[in-house]
């Protein structure tokens, strides 16, 4: 049975480790893995749009010598013709060594993982989990905070359909002393299953509150989040919240100096552009660690050792 | 009120009184073509009052459906007009195709060929997750 990472705990927090260590070495030596993956292709399979994720796939499998295959929209698959996602993955497995898959189904790469006999990667099903992403997260905080324990972390925004918010919960209950801090509007709260599962069940004290202004003072990391439109049914609830917190620089002044500010992007209006001057704006490194991170976990599916 | 004993066949004793037709119904004894008898609040020593179900025919029967409704439900193989095994249900930790996704962004409930497997996340609250998109579903019975 080949390796899939349907979800951030498939990895145990050691292979996580070993991936953030991997991830440092490409960044300090890219060339010792430019000929790793030579002759290996990656499929990246995406039913929905996308730029960041499909992009730094690609990007990660072509730095790593290896070539790429797939489509970007399932109006250009056979998806269109109504295909199952389990024919489409064995066809796929048929001619790749290692499949990335998006999805708008939440489970859809677990269903394909059951027909693939090659390593299938969430690069995002839903509003349910975006594993990668969280691998993106946990190595931009591991480079700028120097560890993945002891701090306060506040999660804004969409914390219903927040699949990167899932994850990231999910993955950060297993390191110690990290208080998690909630801010949504009551109709975007982090779901009951993901508070019961990762911070309950573990008794990790978090709070919730509406109120970003008056938590931002106690944070270390501010994880920000679109509200996002193709969640939603109704467009009317979309329109009504999608507002909800815009990071302003005004709204910093009571932050720490060394705050974090994350985002898995895109944004639309969360994060005023002006605050993409200030030193805490930790967005865009992060996106440039998700093409690292995404080269070290290739290697790790494929067996690959540099 | 009496109910003959059956030869051979099935016993299926101490189902908590009302729930003998949801077992009915999730283990298709409507398809049987043999008799089947349904007896509803008899009185119970321990239970104070139970429903039993007699299948006068040999069934291989789902356990994991009996599990899932009733897990203090008692399995008795009956062979010749005697008791030959008497089975005790569990809660079972994984279901495939008895319950279903209620999740409209599921895969399951867009492609229904898809096997609907529920996994066991809380054995104190019986809650099963959806194996693919982990939207609980709390045991109705």
């Amino acid at each position: 049975m080949p390796r899939n990472i349907i979800d951030i705990t498939d990895l145990t927090v050691e292979e996580i480790d070993q991936l953030i260590a991997t991830a440092e070495d490409i960044i300090a030596n890219p060339a010792k893995y430019q000929n790793a993956c030579a002759h290996k292709q990656l499929a990246t399979l995406f039913f929905e749009p996308s730029t960041r994720t499909r992009l730094s796939f690609e990007s990660a499998m072509l730095a790593l010598g290896g070539s790429v295959l797939g489509f970007s929209e399932a109006s250009s698959s056979s998806t269109a013709k109504g295909e199952t996602v389990g024919d489409t993955i064995h066809t796929v497995s048929c001619y790749a060594d290692i499949i990335a898959m998006r999805h708008p189904k939440e489970g859809a790469p677990y269903a394909a993982s059951q027909f693939s006999e090659v390593p299938i990667i969430n690069a995002g099903d839903g509003g349910h989990n975006h594993p990668t992403q969280t691998l993106t997260d946990l190595l931009t905080i591991h480079r700028e905070k120097g560890r993945l324990d002891g701090f306060t972390i506040g999660f804004c925004g969409d914390l219903k359909f927040g699949r990167t918010v899932h994850s990231l919960v999910n993955a950060l209950s297993r390191y110690e002393n990290i208080n998690f801090v909630l801010i949504s509007p009551n109709e975007l709260k982090l779901p009951r299953y993901v508070k019961e599962e990762s911070l309950k069940k573990k008794g990790i004290p978090y709070t919730q509150t509406t109120d970003l202004e008056s938590v931002i003072p106690e944070l270390d990391i501010l994880y920000m989040t679109r509200v996002q439109k193709e969640r939603f049914f109704n467009e009317e609830d979309y329109l009504r919240l999608k507002d909800s917190y815009i990071l302003t620089p005004e709204k910093l002044v009571s932050a720490k100096k060394d705050l974090s500010i994350l985002h898995p992007l895109p944004r639309v209006n969360e994060i005023s552009v002006a605050v993409d001057r200030d030193p805490r704006a930790t967005y865009w490194k992060q996106v440039k660690n998700g093409k690292f991170i995404r080269m070290a976990l290739i290697l790790k599916l494929l067996g690959i050792e540099v | 009120m009496n109910i003959d004993s059956i030869q051979n066949g099935v016993v299926l004793d101490h189902i908590q009184a009302g729930k003998s037709m949801d077992i009915y119904k999730y283990l298709h004894l409507d398809e049987l073509d043999c008799q089947v008898a349904i007896i509803k609040n008899a009185r119970s020593e321990h239970m104070g009052k139970k429903d039993i179900i007699k299948i006068d025919s040999p069934l291989d029967l789902d356990l994991d459906v009996l599990g899932y409704i009733d897990s203090h439900i008692t399995v008795n193989i009956i062979r010749d007009g005697k008791r030959v095994e008497k089975k005790h249900v569990e809660l079972p930790k994984k279901l495939v195709n008895i319950i279903h996704c209620k999740n409209p962004r599921c895969i399951t409930v867009a492609e229904s060929q898809l096997d609907a497997v529920f996994l066991l996340s809380d054995p104190a609250k019986h809650t099963y997750r959806c194996a693919y998109c982990e939207t609980a579903i709390d045991k109705k019975f």
